[in-house]
């Protein structure tokens, strides 16, 4: 609970960090981008459910041990989704999300 | 003894002599072995024909002053239903003693002549296979109890006349004759099976024995189905059946396959495309007859009479103008049993009424013999000089003494000169054609005089005609092939005169009748008249080389023109066949399946493949691309909701 | 383990053994071994089939045997066989040797081409004995599913093409016919307990009219598809020129019975209504399609294609036979089945020979093969007459009671349509004789020198095939008595 801001604010500001995570995931082409996007998109929800519990159920923990979670998953995803692209880098010579098509056909 | 249990064994030698050369052929490469089994099946097929002749005429088939039909053998080869059912077996009756003995005695004499007519030939063991397979199928036909057991053997018959015309199988004329042959007549064929399909159902049954039993003529009498164009449905099947025959049997406007049969073999000739296949369409009618005389009163039967008169007439002035002389000859055999299909025509039914159908048969009989003969003859002369065409033969009179003899008896004999065989029967039929109509009597009688002169322009061309010198002199060289001749020549000479009067024999109610010759009857006196005057003419036209024939054949013109060209029927076939349906019928077929039917399949799969072709970008495979979807999609679900506010 | 079973038994595991062998000889050895041994079998159930019907046992199934595999939807694993289920399996055994002989010397993937047939011929066998709507139904489609690669791989022409439009075909019929099977199943029983059992479902005689009127086209169709039904023939020439020749001869010989036999055993059996009120609608079709194959035979030039059209037009009289409802052309459908399978399967296997040898199946590029190679000549001469209805041959008893049948009707309709396909006779002689006329006879082509007489496993494939086809046509009786029971049962329906 920290004094003077209210959880509205919180939440708008947690949307926008959403909506621009989102923006960023359907609009680059970079997979580093995306990922980072992805990112934005995941710490999001993070701090949405910290501050839920925080300012509704202040003497539980459930929503901190989830942002936990998410933190924890978070860095998983990025390492692995960091080695894909990495070989992928050395694969194609490119992180451009429309250069790797080879598995499609 | 008279059960006729032997009769089964007369065609079944042949079958085994078929089966013995057709599979084992190629132990059979030395020619007399061939030869010989095929004679030994026929010679004891043919001993045992004259036996059951003699049996059957002179010991035990009349009782009660009647003949009476034996059934020794029957097999119920296949039941369709209760009533309907093809048996196969072996009916003794006075036709088909008859034709037992014309065609055992024509196949034995075919046999032996091949022997010397074949020699040196590669496929002579299959030759005699195929000879032996007629032989087989023909007596079977002959025998036959049943109307399908007819079919059946019908179909062999003409199976083995497509396989011996074309039996030389490298030369592209006999290819196409041997297909028209079959063609022309499994056509006709449809229409027998029709017939006997229609039979079946409105008669109930298909044995000969009862379809001509009174009963049956009554059943059918008074039950005659339902009526089309004026006919009851039995007329029509007796139609159909008729039409089956005259497919066989060469009648206009069927014949076409005849004249072309010539290129098979001449012995083949003589077999089949003279004396004995050919009968066939005779033979069912014959068979039929009281079915034919007594359904529609008969109406059948007035077809039957104008179409073999007519035959007769168109054949005879075609036979004018050949010069192929096996053409000429088969030209002759069409006209021939135009005669007899016109005699049964014109025949009645009961006692002397019935002289038609006898001298039909009679002529049968005759014809069988003088006409092997004449293509047995031909066979020898085209042997001798290896020519089919008149203009290379003349003066062969010198060179084959024998032949020239037996040639001039089968020529009188045709003619209907008296004794020869041929006046016997041939004036019977006139007689009989008299009392019926004025106008079928006299194209008979008109037909005689145009038979002696066409058979005497053959043979004075043939014979005399002046004086050639030959590269090869021709000779006679083959006994085997002058025995036959012979043979055949004595019947010629003696047939008629033997069996006078074949009522005795032959009569439609099977009751035995008599007859007297009137010699000196102007009936008769006329029509040996007009045959001495076409010889007459012949021997004018043709003993010494004249120019009185190229003078006679411009005064005639367009029609000597039209004849020479046997009134284009060919040609219209022809077109017919190929114009008609190859291009208009089959080609569109063809097309329609190929585009229409196929490419309605085709577009189906098309257009499957265009939509799929078209909504194949929505799946792209980005990520990214399904985000913005699911996006889209949730955001329209919130519009939807907010707005609508289920 | 029960005689049928095996049936289905015998080429699984000669599939399965086939897997482990490593070259052609293997390959042909072990296929021909369990092929052989089925063939056996099969000539052992005919006479088992006899011995029971001898002692008088009527059931309208022999040898039947019940096994619940799929409880929820009450699927069962039924099996049983009449004569002519017999029939067929002896038809199937014996094409199937003779297929495995002419494809003695197969070069390309011989383990595989061995593999993918025999599982076709399994699927052939479990249809021929099932009794489960169901099960019949999972073994057409493995049928029908090696044809894919048997004509996609080791086919000729244009092969890819051929082999979807083929499947595609088949399968798109196997779709109605799955939606009419379910529309019987649902209507089944009249209280709810619903059965895939073709026998039972006879029994409760529970399909209303009006849903038999909606089911019968559908499951016509969808069995009248590899029937070869017109319009619906068309895969059947595009597949027969390209699969290989032991392929053409199993599909045409067996595959396009099924269509035939499935709407005897099902469809008219089950719907009876359903018959009467489409059957002149079929009848129209059957005879368009015996016509119009016949005369769309006339124009082919390719020898596969000729034959692949002369099929249509027989097995439209097969079709046609069952239309006509009465005992006399139902025996006359069955043994035009069982003859056309010889027949043509004969005629493939000659071609096929042919084509080795002349590297063309072009009849206009073709002249005197008689003179070369005299024994494969003759046999297709023989061939083409049992084709057009020789008597002596298969063809003429079948087609004689298929015609005296349709005759029998007392319906002026059918008896006319009889005459119609009748007609046919003529046209298959004129496209017959034609190419015996351009192929067999004439002057032989010079680059025929030295082309290989026909080897000893040839012979024996003609020689096998011959036989049948002859102790069909001169006995008929004697195969009539295996048919005629199944029939009158099956006819039963249709009698009150």
């Amino acid at each position: 609970m920290i004094e003077g801001i209210s959880i509205q604010l919180i939440l708008t500001f947690t949307t926008l960090l959403f909506f621009i995570g989102l923006y960023g995931f359907l609009t680059r082409t970079n997979l580093i981008g995306m990922l980072i996007s992805l990112e934005l998109m995941l710490n999001s929800e993070a701090v949405n459910f910290v501050a839920f519990n925080q300012y509704l159920y202040p003497g539980k923990l459930q929503g901190s041990i989830f942002s936990l979670f998410i933190i924890a998953l978070a860095a998983a995803e990025t390492a692995l989704a960091l080695a894909i692209i990495l070989q992928v880098f050395k694969m194609t010579g490119s992180t451009d999300v429309k250069e790797v098509k080879d598995l499609k056909y | 003894m008279s059960d006729y249990s032997w009769v089964i064994w007369i065609p079944v030698l042949p079958l085994a002599s078929f089966l013995l050369l057709g599979l084992f052929n190629r132990y059979f490469r030395k020619e007399p072995i061939a030869a010989y089994i095929g004679m030994l099946s026929l010679g004891i097929a043919w001993v045992l024909s004259l036996y059951t002749a003699y049996q059957y005429y002179f010991v035990s088939g009349i009782q009660n002053g009647k003949y009476i039909p034996y059934l020794p053998f029957r097999w119920e080869w296949l039941q369709f239903s209760d009533h309907l059912s093809i048996e196969l077996g072996t009916l003794i009756d006075p036709v088909s003693v008859m034709m037992l003995v014309v065609v055992t005695t024509i196949s034995f004499m075919v046999q032996i002549y091949s022997r010397g007519y074949m020699h040196g030939d590669s496929g002579f063991a299959r030759f005699y296979a195929y000879l032996s397979l007629f032989s087989f199928s023909m007596l079977s036909l002959v025998l036959a109890n049943n109307l399908f057991q007819i079919y059946i053997f019908w179909e062999l018959v003409g199976v083995s006349s497509f396989l011996l015309i074309g039996y030389y199988f490298e030369k592209p004329s006999a290819i196409a004759a041997s297909k028209k042959a079959f063609i022309v007549t499994r056509f006709a064929d449809f229409f027998f099976l029709t017939g006997i399909l229609l039979i079946g159902y409105f008669a109930g049954t298909f044995d000969i024995e009862t379809l001509n039993s009174m009963q049956t003529l009554k059943w059918i009498g008074a039950h005659p189905g339902p009526v089309f164009m004026g006919l009851s449905a039995v007329t029509w099947a007796l139609i159909l059946i008729f039409i089956g025959g005259a497919g066989k049997s060469a009648m206009f406007p069927l014949h076409i396959w005849l004249p072309d049969a010539m290129e098979g073999p001449t012995p083949v000739s003589a077999l089949i495309h003279a004396a004995t296949m050919v009968v066939a369409g005779v033979f069912l009618v014959a068979r039929l007859f009281p079915l034919y005389y007594f359904t529609g009163d008969g109406f059948t039967l007035r077809i039957v009479a104008v179409v073999g008169a007519f035959s007769a007439l168109f054949a005879a002035v075609i036979a004018l103008t050949q010069e192929d002389i096996k053409r000429v000859l088969a030209y002759s055999t069409m006209s021939q049993i135009g005669y007899m299909m016109m005699a049964l025509g014109v025949s009645g039914y009961e006692g002397h009424e019935g002289m038609g159908y006898m001298a039909g048969m009679f002529h049968l009989f005759t014809h069988a013999m003088f006409k092997a003969l004449l293509f047995l003859a031909a066979g020898i002369i085209i042997h001798a000089v290896h020519s089919n065409y008149m203009k290379d033969m003349g003066g062969l009179k010198k060179y084959l003494p024998v032949t020239h003899w037996m040639f001039l008896f089968a020529a009188l004999a045709i003619s209907g000169i008296p004794p020869f065989a041929g006046f016997y029967s041939k004036d019977e039929i006139l007689h009989a054609a008299f009392k019926y109509n004025t106008i079928i009597w006299f194209t008979g009688f008109f037909v005689a005089g145009l038979t002696a002169f066409y058979m005497f322009r053959l043979f004075f061309r043939i014979f005399y005609n002046g004086e050639r010198t030959y590269e090869h002199p021709p000779k006679e060289n083959s006994k085997f092939m002058l025995f036959p001749v012979v043979f055949l020549g004595i019947l010629t000479i003696s047939a008629g005169w033997i069996f006078t009067p074949f009522s005795l024999y032959v009569s439609p109610t099977r009751e035995p009748f008599s007859y007297e010759v009137h010699y000196f009857s102007p009936l008769v006196l006329g029509s040996v008249l007009v045959a001495l005057t076409g010889i007459g003419l012949a021997y004018l036209m043709y003993y010494k080389p004249t120019d009185y024939p190229s003078r006679v054949a411009r005064a005639f013109g367009k029609l000597y023109f039209w004849a020479k060209n046997k009134f284009y029927v060919d040609e219209f076939y022809l077109f017919v066949t190929k114009k008609i349906i190859f291009d208009k019928i089959a080609r569109p077929f063809a097309w329609f399946d190929r585009h229409v039917v196929d490419g309605m399949m085709n577009a189906i799969g098309n257009t499957t493949l265009w939509i799929s072709e078209k909504i194949k970008f929505i799946q792209s495979g980005r990520m990214q691309e399904y985000g913005m979807y699911f996006i889209y999609g949730v955001v329209f679900l919130v519009m939807v909701y907010y707005f609508f506010n289920f | 383990m029960d005689i049928l079973t095996l049936f289905v038994i015998v080429p699984a595991l000669t599939v399965g053994i086939l897997l482990f062998t490593k070259n052609l000889r293997q390959a042909r050895l072990t296929a021909l071994a369990g092929m052989l041994i089925q063939t056996a079998m099969a000539f052992h159930l005919l006479w088992r089939y006899w011995q029971e019907r001898s002692a008088g046992n009527d059931a309208v199934m022999l040898f039947t045997k019940d096994k619940l595999w799929f409880p929820t939807w009450g699927i069962h694993y039924h099996i049983g066989v009449d004569g002519i289920s017999v029939l067929m399996i002896m038809l199937t055994s014996l094409i199937v040797v003779a297929g495995i002989f002419v494809s003695w010397k197969i070069d390309d993937l011989p383990k595989e081409f061995f593999i993918s047939l025999i599982m076709l011929a399994t699927g052939v066998f479990g249809f021929f004995i099932s009794l489960d709507l169901f099960t019949m139904f999972v073994f057409y489609e493995i049928a029908v599913i090696p044809m894919y690669l048997l004509i996609g791989i080791w086919g000729s022409g244009p092969r890819e093409y051929a082999a979807m439009k083929l499947t595609l075909m088949l399968m798109g019929a196997s779709a109605l016919l799955l939606v009419a099977i379910l529309g019987i199943y649902f209507h089944s029983s009249p209280d709810g307990h619903y059965t895939f059992n073709i026998l039972e479902i006879a029994k409760n005689a529970a399909i209303p009219p009006a849903m038999q009127k909606i089911f019968f086209p559908l499951a016509f169709i969808g069995f009248g598809t590899i029937g070869a039904l017109f319009p619906f023939h068309t895969w059947s020439p595009d597949g027969h020129a390209s699969a290989p020749t032991a392929v053409s001869m199993l599909h045409a010989g067996v595959l396009m019975k099924l269509g035939g036999y499935g709407i005897f055993r099902v469809v008219m059996y089950l719907m009876p209504q359903g018959t009467l009120f489409w059957t002149d609608f079929f009848l129209v079709l059957a005879v368009i399609g015996v016509v119009y194959g016949a005369y769309s035979a006339i124009r082919q030039t390719d020898l596969k294609y000729i034959n692949a059209y002369s099929s249509v037009s027989h097995l439209g009289l097969v079709l046609f036979g069952l239309l006509m409802l009465n005992k006399t052309a139902w025996n006359g459908a069955m043994l035009q089945s069982l003859s056309h399978g010889f027949i043509t399967a004969l005629f493939f296997a000659l071609i096929g020979m042919i084509y080795g040898r002349t590297h063309t199946r072009d009849v206009t590029r073709m002249r005197g093969i008689l003179r070369i190679i005299p024994f494969i000549a003759t046999a297709y001469i023989i061939a083409g007459m049992a084709n057009l209805g020789l008597p002596g041959f298969s063809g003429f008893v079948a087609e004689m009671n298929i015609f005296v049948g349709g005759f029998l009707n007392n319906d002026l309709f059918k008896q006319t349509m009889t005459v119609l396909a009748a007609s046919s006779i003529v046209v298959t002689a004129v496209y017959i004789l034609r190419v015996v006329g351009m192929m067999i006879y004439g002057k032989p082509k010079e680059e025929y020198r030295g082309i290989p007489q026909a080897q000893w496993y040839e012979k024996t494939a003609i020689y096998i095939l011959i036989f049948f086809i002859s102790a069909i046509g001169m006995i008929p009786s004697f195969w009539i008595k295996f048919i005629e029971p199944g029939v009158e049962n099956f006819l039963k329906p249709f009698l009150h």
